[in-house]
């Protein structure tokens, strides 16, 4: 097991913003956590970093396990004058075998020399993405990695994920929003909301009424034929728009 | 040699700069400028408290803009107008400061000294702690230089990456308390975010990393200690001040110098 959270609760001042998370991540799998907007994603990725204030509950990371984490943006202040280049070897280890495959994997290589504050989002990705790459990671953590990307981008994204997991055996965490591609790239989907609603594998998910009550019954043609029944409520019916 | 008072005077000046030049880089990456303003604000209340007690004025100063630099990092996040509060504590300090010394019996002290600093009368034992000071935070700096450029880039990456933001960003209020106390001599308590801000803002539109901001920078600082100590000297002007022109000259001649660069680009 590389990641083993059990019970996990995070509050910011008086905001549950996470309640009673569970997960555990094994070696070479694809999970990703999907949910609406305001329902915890990138404060769970958090936790898992530490840099979010955990109130109950455990993150247990096997010893010495190298993260790689990709944020959902990056905000460079433009008094920082800082190349691709510079950037991607602020690491803790220089690593040059690391540098290049990262760079060659990602097709970062004819940008090294430009400002990071120059990039555009799809660049500013792929920088991204080549960084968490570069120390050969077992866990990678992409948080909206596809943001800022076109279809045909979003589809090689995908596709360059799948081979990262082959070659390398590491197990991937994601957040999306590319509902569609994500049920046919993950092993197991967790829907979160606060809580965990549901999780399983993606065909699980799709149809669990719980699913369907925060994404709305239209998201997949396949599963378009469906009775709702929700069982529970979503901290207090705040961000259901179909429910 | 040092016997001289303008090369105690000059080399006070140099040490200062070396030191608050690459720091001011930080301070401007992270929008520190207010924080940093409060530090040093708060330095006068510590020295009216050491003339009052009469302590050592350093350790007075280096007391309290150490006490306001880690409370105020502390605090950091928690509150929403956070600038105004800095702004409030700060000059509640200043201002405290000089009401007190008002109050204290005897010879009448030259608070402008404090104020915009007296570099001219910098002793051997003053040279001794600008420099030990200087030292403290170059070397604070370049071990700590990496984890501080990632976690001013993003809190989340450095922690990823094994960091932890916090310790880091505490080698910066180390260092801003220790700047500022070393800098009142030399600039003042008014005018050492100065020494800070400007030689950093100067390098910037004339360079491509952070490390070669942080150089430039340290070259404008002592360029700027150098050439305002004597043109202090030449046009019998005040010191510290005179420092902060030559600076602010600097600045504008790199803006200038960075709009031809960017022009003949385009």
């Amino acid at each position: 097991m590389l990641i083993e959270v059990t019970n996990l609760s995070v509050r910011y001042g008086r905001n549950t913003v996470l309640n009673n998370i569970h997960l555990s991540l094994r070696k070479g799998e694809i999970v990703t956590i999907v949910g609406p907007n305001g329902s915890g994603k990138t404060t769970f990725f958090k936790a898992l970093i530490g840099t979010a204030p955990i109130t109950s509950g455990k993150v247990k990371i096997k010893k010495n396990v190298k993260l790689g984490y990709v944020p959902q943006h990056l905000n460079i202040d433009r008094s920082l004058p800082i190349t691709v280049e510079r950037f991607l070897n602020l690491a803790r280890r220089k690593n040059e075998k690391g540098f290049k495959k990262a760079t060659d994997i990602v097709g970062t290589s004819n940008l090294l020399n430009f400002q990071i504050s120059n990039l555009s989002g799809g660049e500013m990705q792929r920088v991204l993405l080549a960084r968490a790459l570069m120390n050969e990671p077992e866990v990678l953590l992409l948080d909206e990695a596809t943001r800022g990307l076109d279809q045909p981008g979003t589809a090689s994204f995908y596709q360059k994920i799948e081979t990262i997991r082959e070659t390398t055996g590491c197990a991937i965490l994601m957040i999306s929003h590319d509902l569609h591609v994500v049920m046919g790239a993950s092993d197991r989907v967790i829907c979160l909301n606060g809580h965990i609603c549901c999780e399983g594998t993606p065909k699980t998910v799709a149809t669990s009424p719980e699913y369907k009550a925060l994404f709305g019954s239209d998201v997949d043609g396949t599963f378009a034929l469906y009775r709702h029944t929700h069982n529970h409520d979503h901290m207090g019916g705040k961000n259901i728009n179909n429910a | 040699m040092l016997d001289d008072f303008m090369v105690r005077a000059t080399l006070a000046g140099i040490g200062v700069t070396l030191a608050a030049a690459p720091l001011g880089c930080f301070i401007v990456w992270r929008r520190m400028a207010y924080f940093g303003e409060a530090t040093a604000h708060s330095a006068m209340l510590g020295i009216a408290l050491s003339l009052s007690f009469e302590a050592p004025v350093f350790a007075g100063a280096i007391l309290l803009s150490l006490i306001m630099a880690s409370v105020v990092s502390l605090t950091q996040g928690r509150s929403f107008y956070f600038d105004t509060l800095l702004g409030v504590v700060g000059h509640m300090s200043l201002a405290a400061g000089l009401v007190i010394v008002s109050f204290i019996p005897g010879v009448r002290i030259d608070l402008m000294a404090y104020l915009i600093g007296d570099i001219l009368a910098v002793s051997q034992m003053d040279l001794l702690l600008i420099w030990s000071g200087a030292i403290i935070i170059l070397s604070l700096l370049i071990w700590r230089w990496s984890p501080l450029l990632l976690v001013t880039l993003n809190e989340d990456l450095a922690s990823a990456n094994g960091y932890n933001p916090k310790r880091e960003s505490f080698v910066l209020t180390i260092a801003l308390a220790i700047v500022v106390a070393v800098g009142i001599k030399v600039v003042g308590v008014l005018l050492i975010v100065a020494m800070l801000i400007i030689p950093a803002a100067s390098a910037r539109s004339l360079v491509s990393t952070p490390e070669g901001m942080g150089l430039l920078a340290s070259l404008v600082g002592v360029m700027s200690a150098i050439l305002g100590l004597n043109s202090a000297y030449f046009f019998d002007t005040p010191t510290g001040p005179s420092i902060v022109c030559v600076a602010s000259t600097f600045f504008i001649a790199s803006l200038l110098i960075g709009m031809l660069i960017g022009r003949r680009q385009s």
